[in-house]
C-alpha cells in the first residue's frame, strides 16, 4: 500500500524529490547572539538592568583597575610612595592626578602581618606547623587517601602544639600519653570490667594522670632527656597566624563538645536535657564579644583566688565554648531531620545508646548538618577578627599598629584589601570544600 | 499451654542502680546534677573569695551615681551629670536603632539580591553572586572599619560646601549633607507642640543634643494615630475578604479605604501639630540644623545591612527554589498571571522555609551591633560594658547586666519571631 503511494507520490509534479541541505540558524537564533537575547536582553526591562550593571561594573572597573594595576611596590614609606608617584607623573608616564595603590606597605610589613611578633629567625616552625597541619587534615577531607595517614592526624595537634609554643617535648608527649591511657583502657579494660565501668574509668583515669602525674613526670623527663627547642610566648603571636591558631583549635575543639551538647538536648534525660537548653541558649544569646571580654576581665573571679593563664587559652576556650553552641544547635537539626524510624531500628536491632548514636544516628546526622556545620566554621574564623578588642594583634589589629606608623600613616585601602581578600580565600575555599563533600555524601535521591 | 507468671519479686539490690535500665538514667542525672551542682558551688565560692580578696562586694548602687561622661549620639536627654543607669538606657536605645534600622535594610536588600540572584539575566545574577559571596566570606568586622573609613576619609569636609562655587554640593534637593563628620538629614519639628517647643534644650554649656530633644508627647500622639490607622485598615481588609468569600465581589476601592484610613489622620495631626522640616543649614565651619547621623551610626548601619543582606539573600534563595516547579505550572494552568503566581502561590509557601533562619539573621544583626566599639558607636557595650566599668571598677555587676540585656532581647525577637512562624507554619495532622 505504502509502495503505491509512494509511486503516484513520485509520479506527481508538485513532490519535492531531493532534499536541501541543512541551512544554518538564523544569526539572531544561535550563537552568542541567541545566548545573549536569551540571557541579556529578553525583555526591555531586562536589557536595562543589563545595560545598567554592565555600566556600575565599567565605572567601577575604570576607577579600581588602574588604581591597582599600578601600584607601586618597591617604596618604603608612603612619602616615599607618593614621591614615586608625582616623579612618574612629572615625567608625563601617568596623567595628572593618577591616584595608584600604595602596595609596599605590604612588603615592608609582610611578616608582622603573617607572623606579629613571632622570633624571625624562627619563621619555619609557624610554617612547618601549618603544613603538618594541612597534611593531616587531608586524609580527613579526602578519603581517596591511604587510612594509614591518620597516624599522623592523631599525633599532629600536639606536634603543631609544640613546634608553635616550643619548650620541652615532654609537656605535649604527658597530654598524649593522658589520651593513649584513655583509649587503651576501652580497647583493654572493656571485657574483663564491663563497658560502664571501663568507660568511667577512661574518663576519670586520665583526668587524675593529667591532673597529678604528667606535669612532674615530665619535668623529671626534662631533667634526664632536655629535648626541646626554644619557647616562644603566645604574646608574641599575631597577624594571621593568631586567627588561624585560634580559628584551628577553635574549629577542632568545638566539633566534639557541639556533639555531645545537641546529644545532650535530644536526651530524655530531664536534668541533661535542660541543663544543655540553658548552656546552649545563654551562649547564643550573648555576642562573642561580650563573651571575649568576660574571659579577659572576669575569668579571674571565677577561678580560685592566684590563677593566671594566658590571654590566648583564655580566648581559645571562649570560642570553643562559643562555637560549640552553634554547632550543637546544627546537629541538633541534623538529628532532628533523621525520621523516627532510624532509631526504631536501631532499638530492634537491640543496640544500646551509645551503639546507635555512633552507627546509625549520628553518621547520618552529621551528614545532613555538613553545610550548616562549615558555615560555623567560617562563621568562627571570621570572628577571630575580634580578638582585636581584647587587645590581641589579630591582622585587623596590625592595620591599625601599621597606620600609628609615622612611615605608613593614612594608608588604608592596601591593607584592607589585602586582608580581605586573605580571608575570602580561607573562607570561600572551606564552603566550596562542603558544596563539593555534601555531593559526594548525597547518596539518597538518585 | 503457657502460664504467664510474675516474675519473682525480688529485693532491690544496688548493682540495679547500674546495670537496670529503669533505674539507670536516675543514677546517671543524680550524679551529673550533684556535678553540676559542684562544679557552680566552686565557681560561686572562688567568686566570693576573690571579691572578698579585692576587697569589692556585689552592688548595683553604682547605676544610681553620677556617670561624668559624655554620649554623643543619643535618642533621650542626657548629660555628664545624668546617672550610669540613664547612660546604660541611651546605649542600650543606641543598640535598639541601629539593630531596628538594620533589620529593615538588612531585609530590604536581601530579598532584592536573592531575587535578583536567580534572575534570568545573566550580568544580573554573577553581580548578585559577587556581592553574596564577598559579604559572606570577609569579616563583619572589616567591613565596618572599610565604611568608616570611606565615610571619613573619601567624603567632603563641611567647608566644602561654602563659597560661590563649592566643591560639594548638598543632594536631594539641598536637604541632605553628606560630610566627613556625618551625615545631616532633615529634622521634622512640631510648630505648635503639645508640650512646648523643645528645639533648644541645651543644657550646662553642652550643645543641644546631636539628634535634638524630641517632643515627645507630639510623637507618642502621631505613633498613637498611625497605629489606629493601621488597627483599622486591617479591619477593613477582613471586612472585605469576608465580604468577597460571602458574595464574590471584591468591594471597590479597597486599597485606597486601606491606605486612606492610615494615611489621612497621621496627615491631619501632622499638620495639626504645625509639622515643618527643618533642614541641616551651613553655619561657620559645620552643619547646623537638622538631624546630624554620625559616621560611626551610618558606617555600622550599612555594615551591618550590607553583611546580613547578603546571607538573607541566601535564604530568599534557598527559599524560593524550596518551592517545586509543579506549583508554578499549575498556577499557570490555572490561568494566572505571573503576579499572581508569586504572591498567591510561591511566596507563601516560601516564607515558611524563609521565616525561621531569616529570625535567627535579625537575632545575629542584633548581636553584631556589638562590633560599634571598632568605630566608637556608643551602644550598650560602650556605655554600660565599656566606660561605665573602667570607671566604677564594676566589672561583674556591668557585664552581668550587659548579658542580661542581650539574651532578654535575644529571648523576645524569637519568641515574637516564633509566635508568628507558627502561625504560618503548614497545618499538619
Amino acid at each position: 500500500m505504502s509502495e503505491i503511494h509512494s509511486e503516484t507520490a513520485l509520479q506527481t509534479a508538485y513532490v519535492r524529490r531531493e532534499m536541501l541541505d541543512q541551512q544554518t540558524p538564523p544569526v539572531t537564533a544561535a550563537g552568542p547572539v541567541k545566548w545573549m537575547r536569551e540571557n541579556l536582553f529578553s525583555s526591555i526591562p531586562n536589557g536595562i538592568m543589563t545595560v545598567l550593571s554592565l555600566f556600575v561594573i565599567y565605572y567601577i572597573l575604570s576607577h579600581l583597575l588602574g588604581w591597582f594595576a599600578n601600584g607601586i611596590w618597591d617604596a618604603g614609606s608612603l612619602t616615599e610612595c607618593r614621591a614615586i608617584r608625582d616623579e612618574r607623573i612629572a615625567s608625563g608616564v601617568w596623567s595628572e592626578g593618577t591616584e595608584v595603590a600604595c602596595w609596599g606597605v605590604l612588603a615592608d610589613r609582610w611578616d608582622q602581618l603573617l607572623f606579629g611578633f613571632y622570633p624571625s629567625d624562627l619563621y619555619w616552625r609557624p610554617i612547618l606547623a601549618v603544613v603538618l597541619f594541612l597534611a593531616a587534615m587531608a586524609p580527613i577531607l579526602y578519603d581517596s587517601l591511604p587510612r594509614k595517614l591518620l597516624i599522623l592526624t592523631l599525633v599532629a595537634p600536639f606536634l603543631c602544639f609544640w613546634l608553635l609554643w616550643g619548650g620541652s617535648i615532654w609537656y605535649p608527649y604527658m597530654v598524649a600519653m593522658g589520651f593513649l591511657l584513655g583509649w587503651a583502657i576501652i580497647k583493654f579494660a572493656s571485657v574483663p570490667l564491663g563497658s560502664l565501668v571501663a568507660n568511667l574509668a577512661a574518663i576519670v583515669l586520665p583526668l587524675l594522670f593529667w591532673l597529678f602525674a604528667a606535669g612532674p613526670l615530665a619535668s623529671a623527663l626534662t631533667d634526664i632527656a632536655p629535648i626541646g627547642i626554644r619557647s616562644v610566648n603566645s604574646r608574641e603571636f599575631g597577624g594571621f597566624l593568631l586567627a588561624v591558631v585560634i580559628g584551628a583549635s577553635g574549629i577542632i575543639l568545638s566539633m566534639p563538645l557541639g556533639i555531645a551538647l545537641a546529644l545532650g538536648r535530644q536526651s530524655d534525660l530531664f536534668i541533661i536535657n535542660k541543663c544543655s537548653v540553658i548552656f546552649i541558649e545563654v551562649i547564643r544569646g550573648v555576642p562573642l564579644i561580650v563573651w571575649l571580654f568576660t574571659a579577659q576581665l572576669l575569668l579571674g573571679y571565677f577561678l580560685p583566688p592566684g590563677t593566671n593563664f594566658d590571654l590566648m587559652l583564655r580566648v581559645i576556650i571562649m570560642v570553643t565554648l562559643f562555637s560549640s553552641a552553634y554547632i550543637a544547635e546544627v546537629i541538633r537539626g541534623g538529628l532532628a531531620a533523621l525520621p523516627r524510624g532510624q532509631y526504631e531500628g536501631a532499638d530492634s536491632l537491640g543496640l544500646n545508646y551509645w551503639q546507635a548514636m555512633q552507627l546509625i544516628i549520628l553518621p547520618q546526622a552529621l551528614k545532613i548538618s555538613i553545610p550548616g556545620i562549615v558555615s560555623s566554621f567560617i562563621g568562627l574564623f571570621k570572628d577571630t577578627t575580634l580578638v582585636v578588642f581584647i587587645g590581641m594583634l589579630d591582622p585587623i589589629g596590625f592595620s591599625n599598629a601599621i597606620r600609628a606608623d609615622t612611615d605608613w600613616n593614612g594608608i588604608y585601602w592596601e591593607l584592607f584589601i589585602f586582608i580581605g581578600l586573605c580571608f575570602f580565600i580561607c573562607c570561600f575555599s572551606m564552603s566550596r570544600y562542603s558544596q563539593y563533600l555534601e555531593r559526594k555524601l548525597a547518596t539518597d535521591h538518585r | 499451654m503457657a502460664i504467664m507468671t510474675d516474675p519473682p519479686a525480688q529485693a532491690f539490690r544496688l548493682s540495679q542502680l547500674i546495670y537496670d535500665t529503669r533505674y539507670r538514667s536516675i543514677t546517671i542525672q543524680v550524679v551529673a546534677f550533684i556535678l553540676i551542682m559542684a562544679g557552680l558551688f566552686w565557681l560561686v565560692n572562688n567568686a566570693i573569695e576573690n571579691l572578698a580578696v579585692l576587697g569589692k562586694d556585689f552592688d548595683f548602687g553604682f547605676l544610681g551615681s553620677r556617670a561624668g561622661y559624655d554620649i554623643n549620639q543619643r535618642l533621650i536627654e542626657y548629660t555628664n551629670n545624668s546617672t550610669h543607669g540613664r547612660a546604660a538606657v541611651v546605649g542600650i536605645l543606641n543598640t535598639l536603632l541601629v539593630a531596628f534600622l538594620g533589620c529593615i535594610t538588612a531585609t530590604f536588600l536581601g530579598v532584592i539580591a536573592g531575587i535578583l540572584r536567580l534572575s534570568k539575566n545573566w550580568v544580573v545574577g554573577r553581580l548578585m553572586t559577587v556581592y553574596v559571596e564577598g559579604f559572606r566570606n570577609i569579616p563583619l568586622l572589616l567591613w565596618i572599619i572599610v565604611i568608616f573609613a570611606v565615610m571619613t576619609e573619601s567624603m567632603p569636609q563641611p567647608s566644602d560646601f561654602r563659597g560661590d562655587n563649592p566643591s560639594a554640593t548638598m543632594i536631594l534637593g539641598d536637604s541632605v549633607a553628606v560630610t566627613n563628620r556625618g551625615v545631616y538629614i532633615p529634622n521634622v519639628v512640631f510648630t505648635r507642640s503639645l508640650g512646648g517647643n523643645e528645639m533648644s534644650a541645651a543644657t550646662d554649656g553642652v550643645p543641644a543634643a546631636i539628634i535634638p530633644a524630641v517632643s515627645v508627647g507630639d510623637w507618642a500622639l502621631f505613633l498613637a494615630v498611625l497605629i489606629a490607622g493601621v488597627v483599622g485598615s486591617v479591619a477593613i481588609g477582613r471586612w472585605g475578604k469576608a465580604k468577597q468569600e460571602r458574595t464574590g465581589v471584591r468591594p471597590v476601592g479597597l486599597f485606597w479605604m486601606r491606605a486612606a484610613v492610615i494615611l489621612v489622620p497621621a496627615a491631619i495631626v501632622l499638620i495639626a501639630l504645625g509639622a515643618t522640616l527643618d533642614y541641616p543649614r551651613l553655619q561657620g565651619f559645620n552643619f547646623d540644623g537638622g538631624i546630624q547621623l554620625r559616621n560611626s551610626l551610618i558606617a555600622l548601619w550599612f555594615a551591618l545591612s550590607l553583611y546580613t543582606g547578603a546571607f538573607i539573600a541566601e535564604i530568599v534563595r534557598a527559599g524560593i527554589m524550596s518551592v517545586s516547579k509543579g506549583q508554578t505550572e499549575a498556577s499557570a494552568a490555572l490561568g494566572m498571571r505571573a503576579s499572581w503566581t508569586m504572591n498567591l502561590v510561591i511566596l507563601p509557601q516560601a516564607l515558611r522555609v524563609i521565616i525561621p533562619p531569616l529570625i535567627s539573621q535579625f537575632l545575629n544583626l542584633t548581636k553584631n551591633s556589638s562590633l560599634a566599639i571598632a568605630v566608637g558607636y556608643m551602644d550598650a557595650r560602650s556605655t554600660l560594658g565599656g566606660i561605665t566599668i573602667n570607671q566604677t571598677g564594676r566589672e561583674l555587676e556591668g557585664m552581668l547586666l550587659l548579658g542580661l540585656f542581650y539574651l532578654a532581647t535575644s529571648l523576645i525577637i524569637s519568641g515574637v519571631m516564633n509566635v508568628y512562624n507558627s502561625s504560618v507554619k503548614l497545618k499538619e495532622r
